[in-house]
């Protein structure tokens, strides 16, 4: 049996709609720190949408049908047993259909006509395993392999990790997590934090690590959108931190479109820089900083 | 209980001298956000404690049930160790910034659950629009429950 450092040097990658839009240097950094790393990254073939936000909302069991056709390709089609989705939104879909799939008949009923409907073969709970970027990383290079292979270490850059509310949340279907030392933590997640301070960074003591930035009402209601995110920005900047850290494309593009807003509505300017961590990483790992989408970034 | 709109105020409060008196002020005002949610739920706000805090139990009486905000778990438990923090610290060199925080954290349970239920309504919470997934009826749902 292989281990998971193994398992994880080559995983299907769904990179979900966001990392063609708007996260599209989270795309390019998490490629490009794959490849730095010797890690295999095989894109899931003909991938869809997850179901965001927007389609959970109106029917959650399309969400999960829509999900669960990612993980039936990688493991009917692409004969893979990881999916690595390094989007929150993404992340949580998958694993939010991967529980509904062992724990709702209902769900199972529908995913099963919806599959046969479409033409491919029904994907059945523990066909594959989902985890994050951040997953990826940690668990297939490690701390102590990382160290080893920064060219440029970021030492005196202080970060603030923001990871958003999707990370963790909700904590039962992230079943990993919460399992003592080693593991994730819902409640204070780390392996961010691990990873930029191997890399040399100083971690800030950031007490909005898991808050909500308004990103699922950045359309509908602006304002608190841009309240949310200037609470996160100052907090950071109170903390003590130069660069805000991400590993979500909507906490990303909201904390650099919310921070522009406020200035331009409510008359606060707070100079923060937001950077995926991929970024940080490629950059420690000598990447030039346009290999990692640093120019695509509106805070660069 | 003072009305969203006057607490907000607190939150905005410049600090003053007396620390352990806008600690106070910051945390009975995170009471109140929460005791806002749980009426608009229909409940009677609970008067028990955990770990010490008031705070802390409301989260965990607002946690049960759908819509639920357990997602503010780690934004209560912040503004619960910021108290802690200045209140048994007050003369520390920080106790500003602290403060600072505190008020920040505090300011986000606030936006957080005030503001959906002053622009939204209870149930359009986050990213869970409970009344959209009840009254409509797409080829996958069941039939309703009465």
């Amino acid at each position: 049996m292989s281990t998971t450092k193994e398992k994880y040097k080559k995983v299907a990658y769904y990179p979900g709609c966001a990392l063609e839009g708007t996260g599209h240097s989270y795309n390019r950094s998490t490629k490009a720190v794959g490849k730095a790393l010797g890690l295999d990254l095989v894109e899931v073939k003909n991938w869809n949408c997850c179901g965001a936000m927007e389609v959970k909302n109106i029917d959650p069991k399309i969400q999960t049908y829509l999900s669960s056709r990612v993980m039936s390709t990688a493991a009917n089609e692409m004969d893979m047993d990881v999916v690595m989705a390094p989007c929150n939104g993404c992340y949580h879909n998958l694993k939010k259909a991967e529980y509904d799939l062992k724990n709702d008949e209902e769900s199972v009923e529908v995913v099963d006509r919806l599959s046969k409907k479409a033409g491919h073969k029904t994907y059945e709970a523990g066909q594959v395993e989902t985890i994050h970027a951040l997953d990826w990383i940690k668990d297939s290079i490690g701390e102590e392999g990382l160290k080893a292979r920064v060219k440029n270490s970021l030492e005196g850059i202080k970060v603030a990790n923001y990871y958003g509310c999707m990370y963790t949340r909700p904590r039962h279907i992230f079943p990993e997590k919460d399992q003592g030392p080693g593991s994730e933590s819902t409640s204070k997640p780390h392996f961010m934090d691990d990873l930029l301070a191997a890399a040399g960074a100083e971690n800030v003591d950031f007490p909005l690590k898991t808050a909500c930035c308004g990103g699922a009402h950045t359309l509908s209601d602006s304002d608190m959108s841009t309240k949310l995110v200037l609470n996160i920005l100052r907090a950071a900047k109170m903390s003590g931190a130069e660069v805000i850290a991400t590993e979500c494309p909507t906490c990303h593009s909201g904390l650099e479109m919310h921070q522009i807003r406020a200035e331009k509505n409510f008359g606060e300017k707070v100079d923060i820089k937001i950077l995926y961590f991929t970024q940080l990483l490629g950059i420690a790992l000598g990447l030039k900083q346009k290999k990692v989408g640093v120019h695509e970034n509106v805070s660069d | 209980m003072r009305t969203l709109a006057e607490l907000e105020t607190v939150f905005d409060t410049p600090p003053s001298d007396d620390v352990a008196a806008v600690a106070e002020d910051l945390l009975r005002a995170s009471e109140e956000v929460l005791e806002h949610w749980i009426v608009a739920r229909g409940d009677t706000p609970t008067q028990d404690t955990r770990e010490g805090f008031l705070l802390l139990a409301l989260h965990r009486q607002g946690t049960k049930g759908d819509p639920s905000f357990n997602a503010c778990r780690e934004t209560a438990r912040e503004v619960a160790y910021h108290y802690n923090l200045v209140t048994m610290q007050p003369g520390h060199s920080d106790i500003t910034n602290r403060l600072q925080l505190m008020g920040l954290v505090s300011k986000h349970l606030y936006l957080f659950i005030a503001g959906k239920l002053q622009v939204a309504g209870l149930g359009e919470f986050c990213c869970s629009s409970k009344p959209i997934r009840t009254t409509q009826d797409y080829e996958t749902t069941t039939p309703k429950e009465a």
